[in-house]
């Protein structure tokens, strides 16, 4: 069983997933599961109150959509990662805007990096999304390990 | 109501929160996000790959780590940046769970791109549980 991340898929670039429909009821779902008060989370009353077209996604809900790619990811044998072996090492979200039921997200990944330390591999992977205007809403950066034989 | 982000100043703690994690909060956040790893429901399954325990979804601990940021800043909109990288698994035990505390300060201000980068102290007990946790927020 190869162990080593094959290094030719650096710069590679995913095809766009389908489109998500952020629902409001999966947004104040998620909200409630990482702790938010944020009214403008909950309710699409006090959300339209502060200027918004329904309930503001938390941060981090961005990774229900990058999910989405790193199965991708995930699923490319010639990657030859195994899930098994996988640690999240980092994270990243970067915002052109906070996400909005109603919206309609694409996501597109591109590795951004391969690299070996020692028996382990660090991969990085981007996932740039758009909404249905093709304009962009965050990007989601992750860095997964994968550890080799010990 | 926001921050201003003349009124800030570096160093200065702008939220703490105590954060409680049981089991429950683990199911709860397995089927809001969709990762449904059994490492972070099942004590055999964790025991069988090697690890001290059942533990928090890392995805849980930054979403819930950046909370009381959003509340301070005024919403969700307000954050332009946020990262952080996974230093120490958090165990959550089936009867007692675990306990995240939270200091956010500020680390950075840039009055020309109106924003204030806030540092984040993430623990589990005494371990910190994530490293170089960053939020940059826009403030007016």
């Amino acid at each position: 069983m190869p162990v080593t991340v094959n290094p030719a898929i650096q710069g590679r670039v995913y095809p766009p997933t389908e489109p998500y429909l952020v629902g409001r009821e999966k947004v104040r779902e998620f909200a409630a599961a990482v702790g938010s008060i944020d009214p403008a989370s909950s309710s699409a009353e006090a959300a339209r109150d502060a200027g918004f077209s329904d309930v503001v996604a938390p941060p981090t809900f961005a990774v229900v959509i990058q999910e989405r790619t790193l199965a991708q990811l995930l699923a490319d044998e010639d990657a030859g990662i195994d899930f098994s072996r996988v640690v999240h090492g980092d994270q990243r979200f970067s915002f052109s805007r906070a996400i909005v039921a109603g919206d309609e997200i694409t996501a597109t990944m591109t590795v951004t990096s391969v690299k070996s330390l020692g028996a382990h591999s660090m991969v990085t992977a981007s996932s740039a999304m758009t909404d249905a205007a093709g304009e962009h809403v965050v990007t989601a950066i992750s860095t997964l390990v994968v550890r080799g034989d010990e | 109501m926001s921050p201003r982000l003349s009124d800030l100043a570096v160093g200065a703690i702008v939220a703490e929160r105590t954060i409680p994690l049981s089991r429950d909060s683990l199911v709860r956040y397995a089927g809001a996000s969709g990762d449904f790893n059994p490492i972070h429901y099942r004590d055999d399954v964790a025991a069988s790959v090697g690890l001290p325990g059942v533990l928090a979804h890392g995805m849980l601990t930054m979403g819930a780590a950046i909370q009381p940021v959003v509340d301070w800043a005024g919403g969700a909109h307000r954050i332009r940046d946020y990262q952080t990288r996974f230093t120490r698994p958090v165990v959550v035990d089936p009867a007692d769970g675990a306990e995240i505390t939270v200091i956010a300060k500020v680390g950075l201000l840039d009055a020309e791109a109106g924003t204030a980068r806030i540092d984040l102290t993430v623990r589990a007990g005494t371990d910190t549980v994530l490293g170089k946790t960053q939020v940059l927020v826009a403030l007016d």
